[in-house]
């Protein structure tokens, strides 16, 4: 970019260069130094208020907000002289007078900056003697609690709502100490991206309420991932206590979401944690479905595809990998998607809910699988491989004769019968692997939750049903079929898993148009 | 004009006071007929509509008593913006009520350089006076609500009230009862 | 004049000239008394020469900041093509001021008149006289006035004849302090909450609805047609304090004297002498205490402080308080200071906006202290923690209204620690002895 005049300064005594009208505080996350603050976030406007990012300037007489100052030639910046010190310890102090300091039972306990910017330079007692200022619990509709005793009114609630989401539906309200934030009557957070104010909130101040009291931050396992339900690909963290996902919660990845995921998405993640899981491989014997181990049930599933045509309803919610190996079955594949009202988040570029309520509707039309709304033309001598479709709304009359094999995490309601073999996978929490997003997009999800009884990763059965079909290979982790996945596809050409990282990648022609996702 | 000890100049520009009690009173917009024209008017003073929410509420508030929840969907509406913007607005500033008030608000400047010259014994007397007995609540006949208020920029004439719009200056605890007494 | 009593003769009459003056207030009075000659003159300059007049005179912001008024017109670049806007902050707020009320109810021309040439000056053509909603007759004047004017044609889209347009609106504040901070007041016109702005940028760049703007005070404007009548060395020339400070002020005395009122005296006059000559001293058979004399924002003075001290923005400094509004709030010795101090502080804790914590929190924090201690539930270790608080308070916040809530009780405590402290160990006001 021509003429973009750099600015070199020092803070905390590394040397710093960044384009001019760069904010100090941006200038010094780029060598590693995080300002303390709370009102400030890259996605909204500057607001400048809570005060905590004041830095000592040498030769200026104030302090400066490091959010709200652009740096300056030659500046030399600290954070740590006993003035800076100083003044934030004094915004601790005064934002824990009127707070209940009610950690005990505060679901922000353990991810609460507030917790953790008092403990690391704040006062050791309170010295408040007065009485606490008091209002009651606010339901503020969709997803959100409002608890107004813990607010520090840092308004990144309203600013999101107003020039993120375009729905401005809080404000704050009253003066002083009297503030708090407030909605209108009738005008609640029903915003598709609402909930995503409880991310902003660095206190708990903003509840989920799906959330609430269900369990403690530090007894939470993290693992990175990508929201599973549409094609947006959102980048996602999943939570679980016990091996049960608890929450699921955005990650940033600023070339498809930002910082933000949907309500829709974030909430629904209850499927992930079902129990009436097909947990063992099943093969009819003797008139009826029984549980048997891994080997027979290849075999006889091996047996049932020998020389027979099949035709492959696969789930869009499958991995890049396990599409991939699905459709060396041969024959015809389809995918059906459920859909819903897309919903934008208007501040943001290219960031929706999409219509298409599944992750990897791209990935299967890579793989050859074409978009179904019904299955047709199935005939008495096909196998259909039923791989993670629930046929929830399909006519299985549709299925017709033909020999049914499930390769999946359920078996569907109303065809044991004619199952002839069930082999029991992997759900994308209880994997690794990757999704393509609408545009083009790579990403990798990675596992999250121990898989229930016997299941395994679809793509590691394939393996060794294609195998037995006459296809041998060894892959023992996802990378390996990733790779052979970028060998055989013209459209995945020279990518690799391990170069993948944890923000994705674009596929070569997605690239080449210039779109990243 | 007045020297001090008098109860002094006032000033007052018609405000009715509807009273506005009760949740159903007052169903019907404000701003049809004359006070559209007024808003459309001061409309064209302004490069946004936004600029002309204070002077639209004031109207409101002349009209009714007291800005209500539904007047302020109403200017929402009309000023092309959210009725929770509005509300935000409305409670920053003390002078618009969020609630019907007694017929007559009386509001008593107590900030130091009246409060050095007996504010409070205004305020005493006010309270007295009025029945209201307690700062904020409506006298039960509604005609008064008493309030104390912060500086009303007339420190010279210690202690300036306001009645609603009217604003008297130099006003005693003595002179009170005959302020009230010529209320019609 | 000493308004509202009969004008002392050490005063010099200049913008009080017409305070009581009933006539004055209409287009025709005002004219009579030689009004709008100096707008006619202004709007046959180039405006680059009204505001070196301007600037020459030494002319200073009169609403409590001083900045010099001349340079403050010479930041609005002319040609950028884009709208230009003045606006006249009539919101005066601060505690113990009470000048630009008589300004406008008594001359409201004279502002009429000082926004038209300042608009000319800046470029603009729309100036808002934003005037607090308390204001009911300076409002009900103003109005007349600039009705009075556009239907004379002096203010529209043919000021004067001269082909210029030149808008005034009044519009009416709804009861905050701190929209009388300029930042502040420009959200509020625009319909948002009385919040300040950062700064950068600033108003001459980024201003009302983002556009370039100046910001004056009422007494700013009406000293500007006398300025370019008399010419700049005249206003500089009546101050005994020139150059740094020209011309007269406006003081506002209140509180415990003889004779509060508006008095009008050059630039340097004598502080101690204002006081017991001019105003008439402390009340009979009392003793000043403490004197405010800016404004609740600034340092309490003791009386041999104010004594000593020049009516000027330096003078003042020297003295150890500031000018600021030119409000002198005057407190005698029947008066409790931790009582006075715990209201100023909860004043400033009613008007605080809420952004900055160190003001939202501090302010109501530094008053139940305070309240406390008066109420005779103090410790030592409070006055100990109230300095801390202010100085928590002091440098660290988008505007000064925080700054503002911690000079009484930095001043109070250092120059009247002993009736805080009688406070806490006597657990009860000793005022209190003082028969009712």
């Amino acid at each position: 970019m021509p003429d973009t005049k750099m600015i070199s300064l020092t803070i905390e005594g590394r040397a710093v260069t960044v384009p001019e009208g760069t904010s100090i505080l941006e200038a010094a996350k780029t060598v590693g130094i995080l300002i303390p603050h709370y009102c400030y976030h890259p996605a909204l406007p500057v607001a400048g208020v809570c005060r905590m990012c004041l830095v000592d300037v040498e030769k200026a007489p104030k302090l400066a907000p490091a959010c709200a100052t652009a740096v300056a030639d030659g500046q030399v910046i600290s954070t740590r002289t006993e003035k800076a010190l100083e003044a934030r310890k004094g915004v601790l102090e005064m934002l824990l007078i009127n707070h209940p300091l009610d950690c005990p039972i505060c679901d922000q306990s353990g991810e609460c900056e507030l917790q953790d910017y008092t403990y690391q330079e704040g006062r050791q007692d309170s010295r408040y003697r007065e009485p606490k200022r008091f209002n009651p619990v606010e339901d503020f509709g969709g997803d959100v609690v409002y608890v107004p005793n813990r607010c520090i009114l840092c308004t990144r609630c309203v600013r999101f709502m107003d020039d993120v989401a375009h729905d401005p539906v809080l404000s704050v309200s009253e003066r002083g100490d009297r503030a708090v934030i407030g909605k209108f009557d009738g005008a609640d957070l029903t915003h598709e991206w609402a909930s995503n104010v409880v991310d902003l909130c660095p206190v708990g101040a903003l509840l989920s309420k799906d959330f609430l009291n269900k369990a403690r931050a530090w007894e939470l396992d993290r693992s990175a991932s990508i929201c599973p339900n549409c094609t947006q690909g959102c980048n996602a963290i999943i939570e679980t206590r016990d091996n049960q996902v608890v929450r699921m919660r955005p990650r940033a990845n600023p070339d498809v979401n930002a910082y933000f995921m949907c309500d829709t998405g974030r909430l629904d993640y209850r499927w992930i944690n079902r129990t009436d899981r097909l947990e063992q491989p099943m093969m009819h014997v003797n008139g009826a479905l029984a549980a048997v181990d891994w080997e027979p049930a290849l075999a006889a599933a091996a047996a049932a595809l020998r020389g027979k045509r099949a035709v492959v309803l696969a789930s869009p919610m499958l991995s890049n990998e396990s599409l991939f190996l699905l459709s060396r079955l041969g024959g015809r594949g389809v995918f059906r998607v459920a859909q819903g009202p897309e919903a934008p988040l208007e501040g943001v570029p290219d960031l929706a809910l999409r219509a298409d309520r599944a992750a990897n509707v791209r990935g299967a039309e890579e793989m050859g699988f074409s978009r179904t709304a019904a299955l047709s033309g199935v005939g008495a001598g096909d196998v259909v491989v039923i791989a993670d479709d629930d046929l929830e709304g399909l006519d299985t009359a549709a299925l017709g004769g033909a020999t049914l094999i499930v390769m999946g995490t359920t078996l569907p309601e109303g065809i044991a019968g004619r199952v002839a073999v069930a082999l029991p996978t992997t759900n994308f929490s209880e994997e690794e692997g990757t999704f393509t997003n609408l545009r083009g997009r790579v990403q990798r999800f990675m596992q999250a939750r121990a898989a229930p009884g016997l299941a395994r990763p679809m793509w590691y059965a394939l393996t060794d049903l294609l195998a037995l079909l006459g296809q041998p290979s060894a892959y023992f982790i996802a990378s390996e079929v990733f790779d052979a996945l970028a060998a055989a596809k013209p459209s995945y050409a020279g990518m690799a898993y391990d170069t993948l990282g944890l923000r994705g990648s674009p596929l070569p022609a997605a690239q080449a148009a210039g779109r990243s996702a | 004009m007045s020297a001090s000890g008098t109860s002094g100049t006032h000033m007052s520009s018609p405000a009715s006071h509807a009273g506005g009690h009760g949740q159903g009173a007052n169903e019907a917009p404000v701003f049809e007929g004359a006070r559209r024209q007024e808003l459309d008017t001061l409309l064209t003073r302004y490069p946004t509509k936004m600029a002309a929410l204070l002077p639209a509420l004031w109207i409101v508030q002349a009209e009714r008593g007291w800005v209500s929840e539904r007047s302020m969907t109403e200017v929402a509406a009309l000023l092309g913006l959210t009725p929770a913007y509005v509300k935000g607005v409305v409670t920053f500033y003390t002078m618009y009520h969020q609630h019907p008030v007694g017929k007559y608000f009386v509001q008593v400047c107590t900030t130091s350089p009246c409060g050095v010259c007996g504010a409070e014994d205004v305020v005493k007397a006010f309270l007295r006076h009025t029945g209201t007995g307690d700062l904020g609540t409506t006298s039960a006949d509604g005609r008064f609500t008493v309030i104390e208020v912060e500086c009303l920029g007339a420190c010279g004439f210690a202690t300036p009230i306001m009645i609603n719009d009217e604003f008297i200056e130099s006003v005693s605890a003595e002179t009170v009862p005959e302020i009230i007494a010529r209320l019609p | 004049m000493g308004f509202p009593h009969r004008s002392h003769p050490r005063e010099t009459p200049l913008l009080s000239k017409h305070f009581g003056d009933v006539d004055a207030r209409t287009l025709t009075g005002w004219r009579q008394r030689g009004g709008y000659r100096a707008l006619e003159q202004a709007l046959a300059m180039e405006p680059v020469a009204i505001t070196n007049i301007v600037k020459e005179s030494g002319l200073r912001g009169r609403g409590g900041a001083g900045f010099p008024t001349g340079l403050k017109w010479s930041f609005m670049k002319p040609g950028d093509g884009k709208p230009h806007y003045l606006a006249c902050n009539a919101d005066e707020s601060e505690p113990g001021t009470f000048k630009d009320r008589e300004i406008m109810r008594w001359t409201p021309h004279a502002l009429v008149e000082g926004c038209a040439i300042g608009a000319h000056a800046i470029g603009a053509e729309t100036a808002y006289i934003y005037i607090r909603g308390e204001f009911t007759e300076p409002l009900l004047r103003m109005n007349e006035a600039v009705r009075e004017a556009y239907a004379d044609g002096i203010l529209g889209k043919n000021a004067m004849g001269t082909g210029k347009r030149i808008d005034v609106h009044v519009h009416k504040g709804a009861g905050a302090y701190i929209c009388g901070e300029e930042t502040a007041m420009m959200n509020s016109l625009e319909g948002r909450r009385g919040n300040p702005r950062i700064k950068p940028p600033f108003p001459a760049v980024a201003g009302l609805f983002g556009q370039p703007t100046t910001i004056n005070n009422v007494e700013t404007l009406a000293a500007v047609p006398h300025i370019l009548t008399n010419g700049p060395e005249w206003y500089k020339g009546m101050s005994l304090a020139s150059p740094k400070s020209s011309g007269t002020k406006l003081f506002s005395v209140c509180g415990n004297i003889q004779r509060p009122g508006n008095y009008e005296v050059v630039m340097g006059f004598p502080f101690g002498e204002f006081l017991r000559d001019l105003c008439g001293g402390p009340l009979p058979g009392r003793r000043f205490k403490a004197i405010i004399p800016g404004g609740a924002s600034v340092p309490i003075q003791t009386p041999e402080e104010a004594d000593g001290t020049m009516m000027d923005y330096e003078g003042f400094i020297a003295g150890g308080s500031m000018l600021g509004s030119g409000g002198v709030i005057v407190i005698d010795d029947a008066q409790c200071m931790v009582k006075q101090i715990a209201r100023l502080a909860r004043f400033f804790a009613h008007e605080s906006c809420a952004q900055c914590t160190q003001c939202r929190e501090g302010t109501a924090w530094t008053t139940k202290i305070l309240e406390r201690i008066e109420a005779g539930q103090g410790t030592m270790e409070d006055l100990d923690t109230l300095l801390e608080i202010a100085d928590n308070m002091t440098g660290k916040t988008i505007c000064v209204l925080s700054d503002s809530c911690a000079t009484p009780v930095v001043s109070g405590i250092k120059k009247f620690r002993e009736e805080f402290e009688a406070h806490i160990t006597g657990k009860r006001c000793p005022m209190r002895a003082v028969a009712a």
